[in-house]
């Protein structure tokens, strides 16, 4: 209980004082205004509902590229397990994978697909996919060998084997993956309708900015913030239950 | 062969040689044995004298090098025959299911109707003691308790054969002769043929009709002992003179292999 105060404490006093600055005018409104007038713009945007189709064209893209980076990761990373040399081959490219500024390929996604949602979502699913193989294939390292002869004894085939055993068992792997995932497509799909869209979150927030419409722009930046926090927050405390059952997975 | 026949797994010649980058090593046989129907059949042997790998063999998890097993008069193939059950040394307990649905796991993927399943689940839940965790998980049993759920799935599919790969190697030596009194109460309650693998030699006295004493690797049988308990019997057999007699016995065949296990590995 004391512990959760004083995390509100460590984010209300710096707030506290980031407003303080800003009345005194010590931080312009140019440049910040206080977090309280953040708040009410946000709350003026939310009401007057100017940007519900942005919003609802970020979360779908995003959620597109998060679905189709779990579904993709997920099947790719348990291909790849049983296929030794494959693995073998592939793995050094995954973890210079981070190293490649993705974002470089842009225009070449735009002339392959188009300006539609295509490329954005790409981008997201591009950045997001690998963290899902990867954490594929730690989760299925990690079962023990007995539990792959108990599904043999017990008559299971190869996919039921990785549907009922080895998946299950890697859960709190995936779950891993399943969090960077999130992460990683919410930052290939704004970070894409920053650079070149005429759709989308990140593309109000960089309009608001050419026009230095502050009251725009920052509580944008805090939808964007919270709508991750929220996201966050309920995958760990899923992530949580689902450990807590298991013990200590 | 008559599905009757007192003859419920052969092997005759068997051999099982791994060959890696090292090289090849010979690591069982030639085995020739047979299990009567209905019997404890217990072997023992030092460590690393390929008895594991000879319950793979006749559990179909691994081929043999060279020979043959026949199960129930059928040669066995690739996969694991039905009605052969197997337990394992390590903890084999799903962690994110319940006992209840640990135990009735492989039942759900059988033709069997939902009473059948429930009505098995009620019966195994109460042989292993194990009414009142139903819906405990297993990260919040004991060794021993998840042991049983192991042993519960296993008996829930009905074999006919069980093998046990030191299903108590795990487990503190108290813990040991209870669940070996279970042992023997299950083995009477479902008629199955057993096979344990085990290392200790008090266990296989106590609890087998036959006890198969095997040399160090290459791991052959050097002689079966028949033990002549009653089939009504439990770890109270431990304070009969016939039993230290045969586990004084086991033990003077066993000892020139385990010293030989011992030493440095000859490549």
């Amino acid at each position: 209980m004391r512990i959760a105060l004083y995390r509100l404490l460590a984010v209300l006093l710096p707030l506290a004082l980031l407003e303080i600055l800003c009345r005194d005018r010590f931080i312009t409104p140019l440049t910040l205004p206080a977090p309280s007038q953040i708040l009410l713009g946000l709350w003026a945007v939310i009401e007057k509902g100017t940007f519900n189709a942005a919003i609802l064209k970020t979360l779908t893209n995003v959620g597109l590229a998060f679905v189709l980076s779990v579904v993709v990761g997920i099947t790719t990373g348990a291909a790849i397990h049983r296929a030794r040399l494959l693995r073998a081959l592939l793995e050094p490219l995954f973890s210079t994978y981070y190293a490649i500024p993705i974002y470089a390929f842009y225009p070449l996604f735009i002339v392959v697909f188009g300006l539609g949602d295509a490329p954005q979502v790409l981008i997201g699913f591009m950045l997001a996919v690998v963290s899902m193989i990867v954490s594929t294939l730690a989760g299925l390292d990690s079962v023990p060998p007995v539990l792959g002869k108990t599904a043999l004894v017990l008559q299971l085939g190869p996919v039921e084997t990785v549907r009922s055993v080895t998946l299950p068992y890697a859960a709190p792997y995936l779950f891993t993956g399943v969090k960077l995932a999130v992460a990683y497509a919410f930052i290939g799909v704004i970070g894409a309708e920053f650079i070149m869209s005429g759709t989308g979150l990140g593309y109000e927030i960089r309009f608001a900015y050419d026009n230095l419409d502050n009251n725009v722009m920052y509580p944008l930046i805090l939808l964007i913030l919270l709508i991750a926090i929220t996201v966050n927050m309920s995958l760990d405390r899923w992530e949580w239950r689902l450990r807590a059952r298991r013990g200590h997975g | 062969m008559d599905p009757q026949s007192p003859i419920h797994v052969s092997l005759r010649g068997v051999t099982k040689v791994f060959v890696s980058g090292l090289g090849r090593t010979h690591a069982l046989g030639p085995i020739d044995i047979d299990l009567r129907r209905g019997e404890f059949f217990a072997v023992v042997g030092p460590s690393g004298c390929g008895k594991s790998t000879l319950l793979d063999v006749i559990a179909a998890l691994t081929p043999p090098s060279q020979g043959a097993v026949t199960f129930e008069g059928r040669p066995i193939g690739n996969t694991v025959p039905d009605g052969v059950g197997v337990v394992f040394q390590e903890n084999a307990c799903f962690p994110w299911l319940n006992v209840a649905d640990n135990i009735t796991f492989g039942l759900r993927r059988q033709p069997v109707d939902k009473t059948e399943i429930e009505q098995r689940l009620q019966y195994a839940l109460q042989l292993m003691g194990l009414q009142d965790f139903a819906h405990a998980f297993p990260s919040q049993l004991s060794g021993g308790m998840r042991q049983r759920v192991c042993i519960a799935r296993t008996l829930v599919m009905q074999p006919r054969l069980i093998l046990l790969d030191e299903p108590f190697g795990a487990l503190d030596q108290q813990t040991r002769l209870l669940m070996g009194d279970e042992l023997l109460r299950i083995w009477r309650a479902t008629g199955a043929t057993v096979l344990l693998i085990t290392h200790a030699l008090d266990e296989a006295a106590m609890l087998a009709d036959r006890v198969a004493v095997m040399s160090a690797r290459p791991g052959r049988i050097l002689e079966v002992i028949e033990t002549g308990w009653p089939r009504e019997r439990d770890s109270q057999i431990v304070s009969v003179p016939e039993f230290g007699a045969i586990t004084a016995r086991l033990w003077t065949l066993l000892r020139a292999q385990s010293m030989q296990a011992l030493r440095p590995e000859a490549v």
